[in-house]
């Protein structure tokens, strides 16, 4: 079965696209790495601050502090997690040394809305939000070459 | 354009012709949808840990989404257990095709009805109220109980299954999606239809039921309405219908340019936003104001969703088609057919939002097996299984190539169905881009 020129052409931008989706986030800083502490306070629904940005590298202390019932946090990809009992502190130390935006999940259910306590850790920047930009822009662009070119062969 | 023919294929011909195949499906799909409404109301109110919330809302609605609605479009409703109790009485049988008689009072829906604005209705407010729906069993079954009494009691007072077709709020967004889907159902030569005096696909006749769902089946070019039932393939004396293999969204290449499909359209794209702002963003104040119904801060919550849904999205889509040919009016038809790019978008940020929470959640379904009250029960030894993220370091990267390609997908659309009525695809790539990097930025 020969493929047609357009198909090729999806196909190949499609590749191009899983490379740039799935390739490994940079981990080079340019800041020294340092102890990054974070009080986290956890109540129904949420964490405060519900964000937090270190750079890579960096050791972060987190000192959970649970304001009602029993929370919990856990970081995707960390795959490291902390449980705090209602008026306790307590503490999860690790070294950010991934690279990226990754959401923290209370681990504990705690109520009706728990799947959906969630908080945000940054490492560094959002690379991969840039690269999901970049893209976009590249698929629009490609997409309208695309269609002119096609419609120009049509005319002719 | 190419098609392949399914039913060519004598087996599977001879599964979608025999009944009981379908109809074990149904049946275990309908055992499955009163338990889930029983677990609501018996099991522990703790949502994660009850099976109707974690098969209904983690379990379906990711082979739903995921899988289904993309790939076999109205897959789901051949197999749906909420209008076939209804069917049944209807029809006075199971299987068996109806009587001559009408058992009940088979009227027609009125004509003001026959469209998708209830279907509109129906799934904005469940969507306003999907915070409690999805997250409380007792809520949720009471949702499923609704549904299967509206199914039952409008198969009573209506023809057909009317439910199905204009009230469901699933069946509106699924037939809307379907579009895309590459399978289809359709006759395969147009003559026979015409010289076909009884038409047993939509009458009826001792093979089988009439359609259920008020479809000619010659004259069906799109997958919206049609809910893959299945009976005219029993009925047609001519073997003459088949199902195909297609192109990815070969319905949207001759749009519609219905209002009722097109605000479904906006209603669905922006229902996605919202969800992924309110369920996988960290502000915690919007999540109770999404969840505390009834209260100030729900109504703030509403009016925004409802702005955003009817008035904010629409009426920037309006902005983009004017701006497509400023100096055409922007008629109904034209902002609709317009609309048609919404469509494969809105498909895939419902795709990219569900990765979010089904793989995440994924875990509870192995408990829930084994224990699906939340009794305490431990029936296959999986009861125990804590709770555990599946594949996270996939999600993020899938989710971009989805709603990338889902972007290219749109602008495809756009290029091909915009010029139909005289406006040009920049503006609505436009409008499409922004929408796809307000959720990229949700979600990622």
């Amino acid at each position: 079965m020969k493929l047609k020129k357009h198909q090729v052409f999806l196909f190949g931008l499609a590749l191009l696209a899983g490379m740039v989706a799935f390739a490994p986030m940079s981990y080079a800083g340019n800041s020294q790495p340092t102890v990054r502490t974070f009080r986290i306070e956890a109540s129904q629904f949420a964490f405060d601050p519900g964000e937090i940005s270190v750079n890579p590298g960096d050791t972060v202390q987190i000192e959970l502090v649970s304001k009602d019932v029993v929370h919990g946090l856990y970081v995707d990809n960390y795959g490291i997690s902390v449980t705090a009992d209602p008026g306790q502190t307590a503490k999860l130390t690790f070294v950010a040394d991934k690279a990226g935006s990754f959401r923290m999940r209370c681990n504990v259910t705690c109520g009706a809305m728990h799947p959906f306590m969630l908080g945000k850790l940054n490492v560094g920047s959002n690379i991969r939000l840039y690269r999901s930009f970049g893209m976009a822009f590249i698929g629009i662009l490609a997409s309208f070459v695309f269609f002119y070119t096609e419609r120009g062969k049509q005319k002719i | 354009m190419n098609k392949f023919e399914l039913t060519r294929f004598a087996f599977i011909k001879a599964a979608l012709k025999n009944r009981f195949p379908q109809l074990a499906l149904i049946v275990l799909f309908l055992v499955g949808f009163l338990f889930a409404i029983m677990a609501g109301i018996l099991g522990t109110p703790v949502g994660n840990r009850n099976f109707s919330i974690v098969f209904v809302w983690i379990a379906w609605w990711a082979v739903l989404i995921l899988v289904v609605v993309p790939f076999f479009g109205r897959g789901w409703c051949a197999v749906c257990p909420i209008p076939v109790v209804g069917d049944w009485l209807q029809r006075g049988a199971v299987l068996e095709p109806a009587s001559k008689k009408n058992k009940w009072l088979n009227l027609r829906v009125p004509a003001k009805f026959r469209n998708m604005w209830l279907q509109n209705l129906s799934f904005i407010l469940v969507a306003l109220f999907s915070s409690v729906i999805l997250t409380t069993p007792s809520v949720t079954s009471a949702v499923l109980a609704t549904l299967l009494f509206l199914g039952i009691g409008l198969s009573m007072v209506f023809e057909r299954r009317a439910f199905c077709r204009y009230l469901c709020p699933v069946g509106g967004f699924i037939g809307l999606y379907a579009q895309t889907s590459p399978t289809e159902l359709r006759i395969k030569d147009k003559k026979l239809c015409a010289k076909c005096s009884d038409k047993p696909c939509y009458n009826g006749s001792q093979r089988g039921a009439g359609c259920p769902w008020d479809v000619f089946p010659g004259g069906l070019t799109k997958n919206t309405y049609c809910g893959l039932c299945l009976e005219c393939i029993r009925t047609c004396p001519y073997d003459n219908i088949a199902v195909n293999l297609r192109p990815f969204s070969a319905d949207l290449e001759k749009p519609s340019g219905r209002l009722d499909e097109a605000f479904k359209a906006f209603i669905m794209l922006g229902a996605a936003m919202v969800y992924a702002y309110v369920f996988m963003g960290s502000n915690g104040i919007v999540k109770l104001a999404a969840y505390q119904v009834f209260t100030p801060a729900w109504f703030t919550y509403a009016a925004g969703f409802l702005a955003l849904l009817l008035l904010l999205l629409p009426g920037s889509f309006w902005l983009a088609v004017k701006i497509g040919n400023v100096s055409l009016p922007v008629s109904g038809k034209r902002f609709a057919t317009a609309s048609t790019a919404l469509i494969p978008l809105g498909l895939m940020f419902w795709v990219a939002f569900s990765l979010s929470f089904v793989l995440t959640n994924a875990t509870y379904i192995l408990a829930v097996i084994s224990d699906p009250l939340g009794l305490g029960w431990n029936l296959f030894a999986t009861a125990s299984i804590a709770w555990q993220p599946m594949l996270s370091a996939l999600v993020t990267p899938t989710q971009t190539l989805v709603l990338v390609g889902g972007l290219i997908w749109s602008v495809r659309t756009a290029q091909k169905t915009a010029p139909q009525v005289g406006v040009s695809a920049i503006p609505v790539a436009a409008y499409c881009l922004a929408a796809s990097l307000l959720m990229l930025r949700l979600l990622i």
